[in-house]
């Protein structure tokens, strides 16, 4: 699985085949109030050994995106579009299309793609033990010898820096602390040596100095296996550190989209500029208010047609942001964003640049 | 976990001692005496007693003695030789009358519960992943009609439409012939083609109860984040089904498993005298109505062994399939 090749590039239109492409997911949750959008055509690639950065305030559609790579999401979810998971050697599978019980998707879930949740606390269960759970992820896509998959669950819990593994595996989830679980957790999904790591915002649960320490293990992980993470978070701190390239989500759409320095060097969607502008920072005068986003996140119940963000939006432009929904296309090179501040977004959705009145 | 056991058999036998207080005590409440009642039997029937006779009755039996040197002379044979005393009513030692009846009572409630359990879980695992499906609802409302028929009204049911289309009465444990015959394996087999009927009957309340708490166990489960995970790794879905949510949704069946004993028991008295069961609850009734002291405390003192020892026991199953209650209870 020598599927990393490192290349230093700061565009998104890279040369390097994608190894997981979503094309035009929706997910659309029916409940009593109506239909909830959770994903709205989203367009999301992902490279084989990079991060992408998934960001976006809760209730954004970030863990449902996440969630039906593997088909996980709650069974009244109704997807649409595509997920492609590339080969080297075969022709793309397209996960949406898999049936619930396909062998195929079982070989998939924890196996070509593994996934990494937010709460340690409750990701195991809590009736046996770390090793029964560990094996069972190894049996399961490594091999069907136990006593191997013994010594593999063993080595994987040493290489994520939990001490005495041999013991570690006799132990209940309830005798680790919240940092341990969620490196037996990283150990658990790595152990099949998966080409993309999916991590629902793995260290929101853990106090900084533990985040600190998992995301440096995520990072050397990645160096050594080589494997792609869809980093989620709604810590843009996290995701400067962690992702080479950024999606920024806002109810169920992608907003805004760019290479990591590139995104922080110039923001290019209001909304963005709002998450930046509440992060906290250190050097920040001390006592001033944080600024916020005003609002919350509508609940995408019967969306309107027309940019999201609106009703938010400092710089929105009435009569077009709340009539037409703004498309993400290419506004700087390698940087798209979905706003009609740029003549770019009024150009493909077919509006004259002249309307906006700055 | 050996001490833990330890312990608990140390707390079982403190229970029952209390128990035995208690029941001795509450029997002996009401005014008035076996003697009493003997003597208003024999005014009714037209031959009165002398008072010599009575008293000389009452000496016999300790009755004239205080509450708590009867209930001496009552537990100290008890727990040194087994003797529960001599029955006013019957005439007979309590430990005759009661031997039998105890044995099917204890047969009966564990053929009870193991039909309560062989029905309600795999309806449950059915009715949960199914849920809200035509199979789910149909589940739910039997579960409700279950729940709701009192069962005496059930056996009554049932005793006048087997009379009615095929001219038995499915009532006793036994064949006639049987009845007082000594064990063989032709009473036995004959004893199992008696107990569906009444297992039924009395099972049913408890068998809706259970699958509608380990449906609604199991749908809690299935939203836990550990089921999530699972799935994530690939883990097929009936495989997941077993060896996760089903096996945490088994701890509150696990934990009111030892209730559901003398529930059956006790519960199923009004059962048991309509269908004839030869079990300890109707003894109970008699021999409370007659205050014969020795065999209602005797019997009370059976029901609530098995209760304690149920409870015991469920507790102790508990401890080794969860580890949580482990580590809480070592602690």
């Amino acid at each position: 699985m020598s599927t990393s090749v490192i290349q230093p590039t700061d565009s998104i239109e890279s040369t390097t085949a994608p190894l997981l492409e979503i094309k035009n997911l929706r997910v659309v949750l029916p409940i009593l109030e109506g239909d909830l959008v959770a994903a709205d055509g989203v367009n999301i690639q992902i490279k084989p050994g990079k991060t992408l950065g998934l960001v976006g305030e809760s209730g954004c559609g970030k863990t449902m995106t996440a969630q039906s790579i593997l088909q996980i999401a709650p069974k009244i979810a109704k997807t649409s579009g595509q997920i492609l998971l590339h080969y080297a050697d075969r022709p793309p599978t397209d996960i949406v299309a898999l049936g619930k019980n396909d062998p195929e998707l079982l070989r998939i879930r924890g196996g070509e793609c593994a996934m990494i949740f937010q709460e340690p606390m409750t990701s195991f269960s809590p009736v046996h033990t770390i090793g029964n759970q560990l094996i069972e992820a190894i049996l399961l896509h490594r091999t069907s010898d136990k006593k191997e998959a013994r010594e593999i669950a063993i080595a994987m819990l040493d290489k994520v820096g939990i001490p005495a593994p041999a013991e570690t595996l006799k132990k209940y989830p309830h005798h680790l602390s919240g940092g341990m679980r969620q490196r037996a957790m990283i150990a658990m999904a790595l152990s099949s040596r998966p080409r993309l790591l999916i991590a629902d915002e793995p260290t929101t649960a853990l106090d900084v100095t533990v985040q600190a320490q998992v995301l440096r293990l995520m990072r050397d992980l990645q160096r050594d296996l080589g494997m792609a993470i869809l980093y989620i978070s709604h810590d843009l701190g996290v995701i400067a550190r962690m992702a080479d390239e950024v999606a920024v989500m806002y109810m169920g759409s992608i907003v805004e989209h760019a290479p990591v320095r590139e995104l922080f060097r110039s923001v290019k969607h209001p909304y963005t500029k709002g998450l930046m502008g509440s992060a906290p920072r250190i050097g920040k005068k001390s006592g001033e208010p944080l600024a916020t986003i005003m609002g919350n996140v509508p609940i995408p119940i019967n969306k309107p047609t027309a940019c999201g963000f609106f009703p938010r939006c400092p710089v929105g432009i009435a009569g077009i942001c709340d009539q037409v929904v703004p498309p993400l296309v290419e506004v700087a090179p390698g940087h798209k964003s979905a706003c009609f501040r740029y003549p770019q977004v009024l150009a493909a959705a077919g509006l004259e640049s002249g309307t906006t009145n700055e | 976990m050996l001490s833990y056991t330890v312990r608990r058999l140390g707390y079982m036998i403190v229970n029952l001692t209390l128990i035995s207080i208690v029941c001795f005590y509450i029997i002996n409440l009401p005014p008035g005496s076996f003697i009493e009642t003997y003597s208003t039997q024999l005014d009714a029937a037209g031959s009165p007693a002398s008072q010599a006779q009575l008293d000389y009755l009452t000496a016999r039996y300790g009755l004239d003695q205080p509450l708590y040197v009867q209930y001496w002379n009552w537990i100290v044979p008890l727990v040194t030789q087994g003797d529960f005393g001599y029955s006013f009513e019957w005439q007979q030692p309590v430990w005759t009358l009661l031997a039998d009846r105890l044995w099917l009572t204890i047969i009966f409630s564990i053929v009870s519960m193991v039909f309560v359990y062989a029905v309600s879980i795999p309806v449950a695992l059915y009715s949960a992943t199914h849920q809200y499906s035509f199979g789910d609802y149909s589940v739910n409302l039997l579960g409700v009609i279950g729940l709701a028929v009192p069962n005496f009204l059930l056996a009554l049911l049932l005793l006048v439409g087997s009379a009615k289309f095929f001219g038995v009465t499915p009532t006793g444990l036994y064949s006639p012939q049987y009845m007082n015959a000594p064990w063989s394996w032709d009473k036995f087999v004959d004893l199992l083609i008696h107990l569906p009927v009444p297992v039924v009957v009395v099972g049913l309340a408890g068998t809706a109860a259970t699958i509608r708490i380990l449906r609604s166990q199991l749908l809690d489960e299935f939203q836990k984040q550990y089921v999530i995970t699972a799935r994530a790794k690939g883990v097929p879905e009936r495989r997941l089904l077993m060896k996760y949510p089903f096996r945490v949704a088994l701890n509150p069946i696990i934990s009111t498993a030892g209730h559901l004993l003398p529930e059956i028991v006790s519960g199923s008295t009004i059962v048991a005298i309509v269908l004839g069961l030869p079990t300890i609850g109707p003894l109970l009734l008699r021999s409370i109505i007659a205050q014969d002291t020795y065999v209602a405390a005797s019997s009370l003192m059976m029901l609530g062994v098995l209760t304690v020892v149920g409870v015991v026991m469920s507790d102790i199953l508990l401890t080794i399939l969860d580890p949580r209650v482990r580590m809480n209870r070592t602690n």
